[in-house]
């Protein structure tokens, strides 16, 4: 609305005064939900466990300290084994993720019900956590590396594929005419014309969900798939602190390492 | 020859680009299709290799009834058109050659392709033609990495190695500067002399579309308004084409402007300062 006649000229406001309103109403409707729901948590709170919560971390904070470094050496095997689930995880999550992304981007899909059954896939495999994934399958396949290593490709399949088939819709259409001018075939087409095109979001997907699945296999060792994980919950259960803390200080350093693995992979291939 | 009979196309939004285009291109001809931004210049190329669906009408290739064919026909009948396009349309992260030689891709297969393994003698004539637009030095350089005058070059390479019998040229200038834009124009020019290939070229520079053709087709929406040799553009002509405006300065003596510019660089900008006046 933005033209008003006063006495003194033209006016312009950036919105009209209904407008303003709405936002208005709609920030004054916010801050209310956040009152509502900050009186709500408190009265559910036992505000006495809350008092000592200061006291009770640094008991367990000095309990921790210093890390037990002698149990490193049977941290090895379990870091390695954590490693190697991520790794695998993402290579089998990418094998899967390809081509249901082309089946599910528009400018690929040979057909739209293939389309919605690429999309469900993505849908099912993100909406359950790795977590989640892990404690079924060890129930289907018995406690290990193998849970893991499938829980993660599992739950990355719908990451990847979200990711990937975002980058095939975004190419730039024209390079496709051009192959498709030439007499090309459909794969063809997309070999030349597609590839070359989404290489660049392929790496960088793949490295940031590796990434994320170091951080990932971590954990999933609570349910018995396998990693540094078991040695956590084995720790946390005996109330070996000084082992907790050795622990989280490899998985830190295992972060950190990865971090900047994917930096580099990254920098270099796009 | 190419035949265009009532050529029509309606897009989907229920714009209609094309009305029962009637044309008729004998073998070795190029011609230039002039008209204003909409006319429908793009759509009429594009359906006569498919790429844009006719609604309506009929395209031949000698014999050929292109509107008819399967899709697998079709392939084998798009490797006898070359197309050559406004930003180039070149794969920016594939190398020169591997642009060059994508223009084979309908005669190798699939697992060739994938391989880069193309035959000999597409090879060889990939590396002449580079040669024949002096880009020679640049064939393992990525495209990206190319000035637009070159990326256009490699486009004209990747039509030409097709072996086409004809080209579709959509806007090759657009986005060119005026010297760089007409050593394309000439090069398509020259290149089509050499071999005997039809053009239609489409442009937005009536200068240049007299400059480089031997016929001028003017297109108004979707309706063929002007059919004939370039120095009939008359501010008559080119106000059925374009609507009214003051014409006299765009029209040129075609002959001596061309000459100036072989012997000496600085009498061109004279033609094109002159040029740019008159559409202003």
């Amino acid at each position: 609305m933005p033209l008003i006649e006063t006495s003194d000229g033209p006016m312009w406001k950036r919105r009209t005064p209904q407008k303003r309103l709405a936002i208005f109403m709609g920030w004054l409707f916010g801050f209310v939900i956040v009152f509502y729901a900050w009186r709500l948590i408190s009265e559910k709170t036992i505000w006495f466990f809350v008092q000592d919560a200061p006291k009770q971390a640094f008991d367990i904070a000095t309990r921790m300290v210093p890390p037990k470094f002698s149990y490193m050496e049977r941290l090895w095997v379990p870091v390695w084994d954590t490693l190697n689930i991520a790794t695998l995880g993402t290579v089998i999550a990418l094998a899967i993720a390809i081509p249901v992304a082309f089946a599910a981007a528009r400018n690929t899909t040979p057909h739209p019900i293939v389309r919605a059954i690429a999309i469900f896939i993505i849908v099912a495999s993100r909406s359950v956590n790795s977590l989640i994934w892990a404690l079924i399958l060890v129930l289907i396949l018995g406690p290990g590396v193998l849970a893991g290593t499938i829980a993660i490709g599992l739950r990355s399949v719908g990451f990847c594929a979200k990711l990937l088939y975002e980058g095939i819709e975004e190419i730039d259409h024209s390079q496709v005419e051009a192959i498709e001018a030439t007499g090309a075939s459909r794969m063809q087409q997309m070999l030349y014309g597609i590839v070359p095109q989404v290489l660049p979001t392929f790496a960088g997907v793949g490295v940031f969900r590796w990434d994320i699945n170091i951080r990932e296999s971590t954990i999933l060792g609570l349910v018995g798939a396998g990693g540094i994980g078991i040695e956590l919950s084995g720790s946390i259960n005996t109330l070996a602190w000084t082992q907790v803390s050795m622990i989280l200080l490899v998985i830190l350093l295992t972060v950190i390492v990865s971090e900047w693995v994917s930096a580099k992979v990254r920098g270099a291939i796009i | 020859m190419l035949r265009l009979e009532g050529l029509s196309k309606r897009y989907k939004t229920g714009d209609e680009a094309l009305k029962g285009v009637d044309l008729e291109i004998p073998d070795g001809q190029v011609i230039a299709l002039i008209g204003p931004s909409g006319a429908g210049k793009s759509t009429l190329i594009r359906c006569v290799n498919r790429l844009v669906e006719p609604t309506k009408g009929k395209v031949y290739l000698g014999d050929l009834e292109l509107t008819g064919l399967s899709s697998g026909a079709l392939r084998k009948a798009r490797r006898k058109m070359g197309m050559i396009f406004q930003e180039y349309a070149l794969v920016e992260r594939l190398t020169v050659m591997e642009n060059v030689l994508s223009g084979r891709l309908g005669y190798v297969s699939f697992f060739a392709s994938w391989t880069r393994k193309f035959p000999k003698k597409d090879i060889r004539e990939a590396y002449r033609l580079l040669d024949r637009v002096g880009l020679m030095h640049m064939a393992d350089k990525r495209a990206d990495e190319l000035s637009g005058g070159q990326r256009q070059r490699v486009g004209i390479c990747r039509a030409l190695i097709q072996d086409p019998d004809l080209l579709l040229v959509d806007e090759p200038t657009a986005s060119l500067d005026p010297k760089t834009s007409r050593q394309i124009m000439r090069l398509i020019n020259e290149l089509c002399a050499e071999r005997g290939l039809a053009a239609i070229i489409n442009i937005h520079d009536v200068l240049l579309a007299q400059m480089f053709s031997q016929r001028v087709v003017g297109l108004e929406l979707g309706s063929i308004v002007y059919d004939g040799p370039p120095d009939g553009l008359t501010p008559e002509v080119l106000t059925r084409i374009y609507g009214e405006e003051d014409w006299e300065a765009t029209i040129e003596n075609v002959d001596d402007d061309d000459e100036v510019e072989e012997d000496d660089g600085e009498l061109v900008n004279v033609g094109i300062a002159k040029r740019t006046g008159g559409n202003e």
